[in-house]
């Protein structure tokens, strides 16, 4: 034991023990995290998978905002069971553009990565105001000042801007757009609502909360659900394809 | 003039939260920017009535040095106290809500917004105190040199606070990364990492002037986890804000490199806060308690090291089956189960300090509480590699099994080393013969003890009963339960869960009295523990 013996000079002089721990502590970190920049099954790009539209960023914002990452995960895991019951198993790349991710870590409620489309925007409605209505043991919070909060609509540019800085392929025509496009999207009678389909493909336009009259945080927040997990076509995707092998 | 600086930046820094709150770019922004403001300019008012005058070029009354710098120790655990009951309150509130979800008052007293207040309160604030006090407690004894950096440590404390009180505000209002035990917004963590830079300095210049010839072990895990928080947090918190003068920001990294890192951060918040900090702890206040060395000198360099590395490597095991590849899960995986070892030989550690005074578990509570914590270190650190476990966690990751995993180590570990530490420090600090009431510590003991009990074996039942309902299938081949069938079934042990966290509530209640009156300075008249004569203390044992 006598490397233990030799101890004493770590213990005599901070400078040693504070520099050693440091440099054990980043050896893990380092072999785990770094390698996933660069590894292609975690970089890999799939069809379908594009940016968020500004609106439905913002719903994405509400949803972080309030918690409902807390009890709701967004990754589906390859069991049987699960893919039964909420859909195909997620793919690293369905939230490549996630900054932050929202996987999740607990299912108090169920999964929602594939959620969009399953239901209508008025259920959407009905169960976020008040969740009893349509899932009468539901243990939810309600969440009806979604409908009477205005959507702050100051600088969805901006967004998109912070967003494009961290790799997000965000163009300059969708920067400039944006408060428009969040506009149109909850419009399906607006003018422009045929240029965010074009900008955001499969992007669902629709008066999500039933009043057009105003753009509402619950607008965002059904535009944000009803396209979780929708971009993918899992039809024409190849899990065994030469190019999708992991 | 005394405090004539500290004041000057006071008031600057009142005055640009007032700049912040008018010139906001959201309305989050700017309601919190108005809470700094306020809570600037009542400190700004404390802080002016403490200055001092005198004549130009003299010292104002200085004050006296020469012993250990203790008064910062003192408010420190006031505050673990304060913030351990307001962190087990709120904790018992979420828990009626999932019981009774009428109990959520929308928009602030949501259970979204109130679970980060119930985390960061009990992590951040209850521990995070914990954790500086008793520091800043041991590293001046067994350095036998006063803190480092005069009103520094000062600093550190009230830095620290208000961390806390603008985490909490935030979360309220909605103003949050989402990154689970780090969500404070980008402007908070800014301030987290300056408070973290001066403890660090406060820490290190302690030990290098200290008069000991060697640096304790307790140190070792002091200092190793002021370290390591400093890596996890600054990393893990790198985002790029909306606005200069707005809350929201998006974090740098995306998709599985962003959960990656976030769980490096979140299993290592586990691994060091949790863990490293209060191993510190324990080695410096069980021997003390014990009136023993500790029991081995060679195990603890083993401990010490083998710990720290092998910790860092486990986060992945909180992404097994997800996007994350597979080596990395399987690494995440492989190093959780080598965890066992380092953390058993550190609770063998500290139990087998006892060597030779186990006799005195009969007559003091607080050894008995230390005890009992390294008891439920061992078998939560046991519980942890097995949910690592791949094929176990298929199971378990999801479901409440993992909430009740995590209440035993910090109901259990955590927070009863931590009431150890506390009860030892109070009459030291306030110049006490001894605590108020040994028997309270007893009922304080007791009340934690069943309550974890209840809280662990609830959440045991109701996460396998999730997990099962989940994956279960019919003869035909079809999924038997709908999701919300796994969530009524669960509702006896949600209530149940609710009384567990109340009694261990009652308890820290019970804790927070005994500490008042024993700074007050009364004694009870009470049997000593252990006494023959349990009814009466006028009969003699016999």
């Amino acid at each position: 034991m006598s490397i233990l013996n030799k101890h004493g000079a770590i213990e005599r002089n901070v400078t040693l023990l504070a520099v050693g721990s440091l440099v054990v502590v980043m050896i893990g970190g380092i072999v785990e995290i770094a390698p996933l920049f660069y590894v292609k099954n975690t970089i890999e790009k799939v069809e379908g998978v594009r940016p968020y539209s500004p609106l439905e960023l913002a719903g994405r914002d509400i949803y972080i905002r309030e918690g409902c990452y807390l009890c709701h995960s967004q990754m589906i895991r390859p069991f049987r069971d699960e893919v039964e019951r909420y859909g195909h198993y997620s793919l690293a790349a369905e939230s490549m553009y996630d900054h932050p991710f929202q996987w999740g870590s607990k299912r108090t409620g169920p999964d929602l990565a594939r959620v969009g489309g399953r239901y209508s925007d008025d259920w959407h409605v009905a169960h976020l105001k008040d969740p009893r209505s349509v899932v009468p043991e539901s243990i939810m919070p309600t969440y009806g000042f979604l409908l009477t909060t205005k959507l702050d609509t100051s600088n969805f540019s901006g967004h998109l801007k912070a967003n494009a800085t961290l790799g997000v392929p965000y163009t300059q025509e969708m920067i400039d757009q944006a408060a428009a496009d969040a506009a149109a999207q909850a419009d399906p009678d607006s003018d422009g609502a045929d240029a965010v389909k074009e900008r955001y493909p499969k992007a669902v336009v629709s008066n999500f909360d039933g009043d057009p009259s105003t753009l509402t945080e619950m607008d965002a927040m059904v535009a944000y659900l009803q396209m979780l997990g929708t971009l993918v076509d899992f039809k024409s995707y190849d899990a065994s394809s030469q190019a999708n092998q992991r | 003039m005394k405090y004539g600086y500290e004041l000057a930046a006071m008031i600057l820094a009142t005055f640009l939260a007032l700049m912040g709150a008018a010139f906001a770019a959201d309305p989050l922004f700017q309601a919190h920017a108005w809470i700094l403001f306020f809570i600037l300019s009542g400190s700004s008012i404390v802080l002016m009535r403490r200055v001092q005058f005198a004549p130009a070029g003299q010292p104002a009354t200085a004050e006296d040095t020469s012993g250990y710098m203790d008064d910062v120790v003192r408010y420190g655990v006031i505050a673990t106290v304060f913030w351990g009951v307001t962190g087990f309150l709120v904790g018992v509130i979420i828990a009626a809500q999932l019981a009774w979800p009428m109990l959520n008052l929308e928009p602030y007293l949501n259970f979204g917004r109130l679970r980060p207040v119930h985390t960061s309160a009990v992590v951040f604030a209850f521990g995070g105190n914990a954790l500086l006090c008793t520091s800043l407690y041991v590293v001046q004894r067994t350095c036998r040199a006063r803190l480092w950096g005069g009103n520094l440590a000062w600093f550190v404390f009230w830095g620290y606070q208000l961390f806390i009180v603008m985490a909490a505000t935030g979360y309220l209002l909605g103003i949050t990364q989402s990154r689970e035990y780090a969500e404070p917004e980008w402007y908070v963590d800014i301030w987290l990492t300056i408070v973290w830079v001066a403890y660090l300095a406060v820490y290190i210049g302690t030990i290098v002037k200290r008069k000991e010839p060697h640096i304790y072990v307790a140190n070792w895990f002091y200092l190793s986890f002021i370290i390591t928080i400093a890596m996890l947090h600054v990393v893990n918190n790198m985002a790029i804000p909306v606005s200069f003068l707005g809350a929201k920001s998006y974090s740098a990294f995306a998709g599985v490199q962003d959960a990656l890192t976030q769980w490096w951060y979140g299993h290592n918040a586990v691994g060091f806060f949790l863990t490293a900090g209060f191993l510190g702890m324990m080695y410096y206040f069980v021997p003390k308690q014990a009136e023993r060395p500790i029991y081995s000198y060679r195990l603890s360099i083993i401990h010490f090291w083998s710990l720290i590395f092998l910790y860092i490597w486990a986060g992945p095991h909180h992404l097994h089956y997800t996007a994350l590849p597979d080596w990395a899960q399987t690494l995440g995986m492989v190093f959780s189960i080598m965890l066992w070892m380092p953390s058993w030989g550190g609770m063998i550690n500290g139990l087998m300090t006892l060597s030779g005074a186990w006799d005195k578990l009969r007559t003091d509570p607080i050894l008995r509480m230390m005890v009992l914590a390294l008891a439920f270190y061992g078998m939560s650190t046991f519980e942890g590699p097995m949910m690592s476990i791949k094929s176990v966690n298929s199971l378990s990751h999801y479901t409440d099994w993992t909430i009740g995993h995590v209440h035993s180590g910090a109901l259990g570990w955590v927070g009863m080393i931590s009431f150890g530490a506390i009860y030892y420090m109070v009459p030291k600090l306030w110049h006490r013969d001894r605590l108020y009431s040994l028997r309270l510590v007893n009922w304080h003991l007791w009340l934690a003890t069943i309550g974890i009990v209840i809280y662990a074996a609830v959440l045991w039942v109701a996460g396998i009963t999730q997990g099962l309902m989940w994956r279960e299938y019919d003869d035909q081949g079809f999924l038997v339960n709908s999701f919300v069938e796994s969530v009524s079934a669960i509702h006896p042990e949600y209530v149940m869960r609710t009384l567990g966290g109340g009694l261990y509530m009652i308890g820290g209640l019970v804790m927070a009295y005994n500490i008042y009156r024993t700074i007050r300075g009364d004694v009870r008249k009470e049997v000593p523990m252990g006494a023959a004569g349990m009814t009466s203390s006028t009969v003699p044992a016999e």
